[in-house]
């Protein structure tokens, strides 16, 4: 039996005396789509920094794909939150996601027929082929957030983590970017998490939801999460989940999430 | 023109701005990407300090430069982590540089012509030895700078995604503050400090309007540094008499014209090409 892609035990993470997270433990398997839900501030962000090994627990232990997660950093891709190029970068298309490919390593990118075919395999993989030579600063926001994840994926990681794709796209685009993700997830066979506060674009894609509230986590099947008994349990407080022409909205004390 | 090509003063003037261009425009090409180009100019005018320092005890104002640059860029580099917080403490500890740069040019009496090449520069009188000392370190910084450039290049256009790819961003920006320093030291030392700004951030300005990648966008900095360079000593060569008294014009002048002028020429085609 070959080891989950992201387990957690008993994590624990403060900052500033606060519990971001408190005593949270999962496991994830290897091919899963999973969609991490919460309320601003509920630790979405911190729990990818953990798994990338940029934040360390305070307690707890940490595996991705069996290890600890510093030595497994060269099977993950990450999609940073915020996507906002500047305008005048000199870079093209192609130059921003073979960035991804081989910008840690030392010396001048020398040409090199297996980067540029890699290279505009991912950018085919999200669409983007025909933008390759387009300045990457002046294409539209959905078109970047495309690129950004042809960066993450061109160095063929196990497990790729997205911060917040969906953020400031509209809801046609951010159904396009969630179908993309899902069906390179299954291509690729690709380990998928991805961090949002709308769980409706996620709901026909997504395998399991994990969904974070007070610091505490749940993860199961949409229906065994998003209700009103689980919710009330993991808010501790009472929820209201409620189904509006096929979107759902959750109502937690003064928090709406849709 | 045969006088131009046979004046051994000229042949110094070639070698010496050639190196000092070809080395600016690459680093700032990462100046301008980085939005450095303050902390640059800071660094360059804080070196002014220790040149002027080392005058005053006899030294030559190139180590005086150099240690103050690579000093002012170690300072940036620990108290500025954000950009805002660069820019706050790079402009007081600007101003006292130059402030104590001021009180050691005013108590250096002796050398009144070694204060006007520090400000703006001797390019027909570099010292040989000093000359190879400027060939050397260019070649050294040029060297670190093709060693780090894959991950400098991560560092200021993804910041985010190069840490998770393990790019420690941290290091390489403050590796990259101190390839800067040096660059700004010598380029102050050949075309004055005042002015090496101009050769500083114009050519890569230039060569970013201009061609979307990054490789190229080097190459053709440092060539269009090294052309600007060569331009302005053979205008200043035959400037000579241009203008009432028997003097030409300073290299520095057309070094700061021609690189503004070329800037403003090719933004207005990148503008006129974009929409």
């Amino acid at each position: 039996m070959s080891s989950p892609a992201v387990s957690f035990e008993n994590v624990a993470f403060d900052r500033a005396q606060r519990h971001i997270l408190n005593r949270v433990s999962f496991e994830i398997e290897s091919g899963e789509f999973i969609g991490i839900i919460g309320g601003n501030g509920a630790g979405k962000s911190t729990l990818l920094e953990l798994i990338i090994g940029t934040l360390v627990p305070t307690s707890g232990r940490i595996r991705v794909f069996g290890e600890p997660p510093h030595s497994a950093r060269g099977s993950i891709g990450y999609v940073p939150q915020r996507i906002e190029l500047d305008p005048d970068l000199p870079l093209r298309a192609r130059d921003f996601v073979g960035l991804g490919f081989d910008g840690a390593h030392f010396g001048l990118p020398l040409p090199n027929a297996n980067r540029k075919a890699k290279v505009e395999e991912a950018l085919a993989d999200v669409g983007a082929l025909a933008l390759a030579d387009q300045p990457a600063g002046r294409l539209s926001g959905g078109e970047q957030q495309r690129l950004a994840i042809a960066q993450a994926i061109v160095g063929r990681p196990k497990l790729v983590l997205l911060d917040e794709p969906l953020a400031n796209l509209d809801l046609r685009s951010s159904t396009e970017i969630a179908a993309l993700v899902a069906r390179l997830g299954r291509e690729r066979g690709m380990t998928v998490l991805l961090v949002a506060h709308d769980v409706n674009p996620l709901l026909r894609v997504m395998d399991r939801v994990l969904y974070l509230a007070g610091g505490r986590a749940a993860l199961g099947k949409v229906d065994e999460i998003i209700n009103e008994d689980t919710l009330s349990r993991l808010y501790d407080q009472p929820v209201d989940v409620l189904r509006v022409r096929g979107r759902v909205v959750v109502v937690a004390g003064d928090e709406t999430h849709q | 023109m045969s006088a131009f090509f046979s004046s051994p003063s000229v042949d110094a003037a070639l070698v010496a701005s050639t190196i000092v261009a070809a080395l600016s425009a690459a680093i700032g090409y990462f100046v301008v990407l980085r939005g450095l180009t303050f902390a640059g100019h800071a660094v360059t005018d804080i070196g002014l300090t220790g040149g002027a320092g080392a005058l005053l005890v006899g030294l030559d104002p190139l180590f005086g430069l150099l240690a103050f640059s690579v000093g002012a860029a170690a300072a940036i580099g620990v108290f500025g982590e954000r950009a805002r917080e660069r820019d706050l403490a790079t402009g007081l500890v600007l101003s006292l540089a130059l402030g104590v740069g001021a009180l050691f040019l005013h108590l250096q009496t002796t050398f009144a012509n070694a204060q006007t090449s520090l400000l703006f520069g001797s390019v027909f009188d570099a010292d040989p030895a000093l000359l190879r000392v400027v060939a050397i370190l260019a070649a050294l910084a040029l060297a670190a700078l093709a060693i780090m450039y894959r991950p400098l290049l991560f560092a200021s256009v993804a910041p985010d995604a190069a840490r998770s790819a393990g790019v420690p961003i941290r290091s390489v920006g403050y590796a990259f503050l101190l390839i800067m320093a040096v660059a700004v030291a010598e380029t102050a030392q050949i075309v004055g400090v005042l002015i090496s700004t101009a050769l500083l951030v114009g050519p890569a300005a230039t060569a970013i309007a201009l061609v979307r990648d990054p490789l190229r966008g080097v190459a053709l900095a440092m060539l269009i540094a090294i052309v600007e360079a060569w331009v302005s000593i053979a205008l200043s060569f035959a400037s000579f008499g241009w203008s009432a008294g028997a003097h030409s014009w300073p290299v520095s002048f057309f070094v700061a014209a021609i690189a503004l002028v070329v800037y403003v020429g090719a933004s207005a085609f990148r503008d006129g090409t974009a929409s």
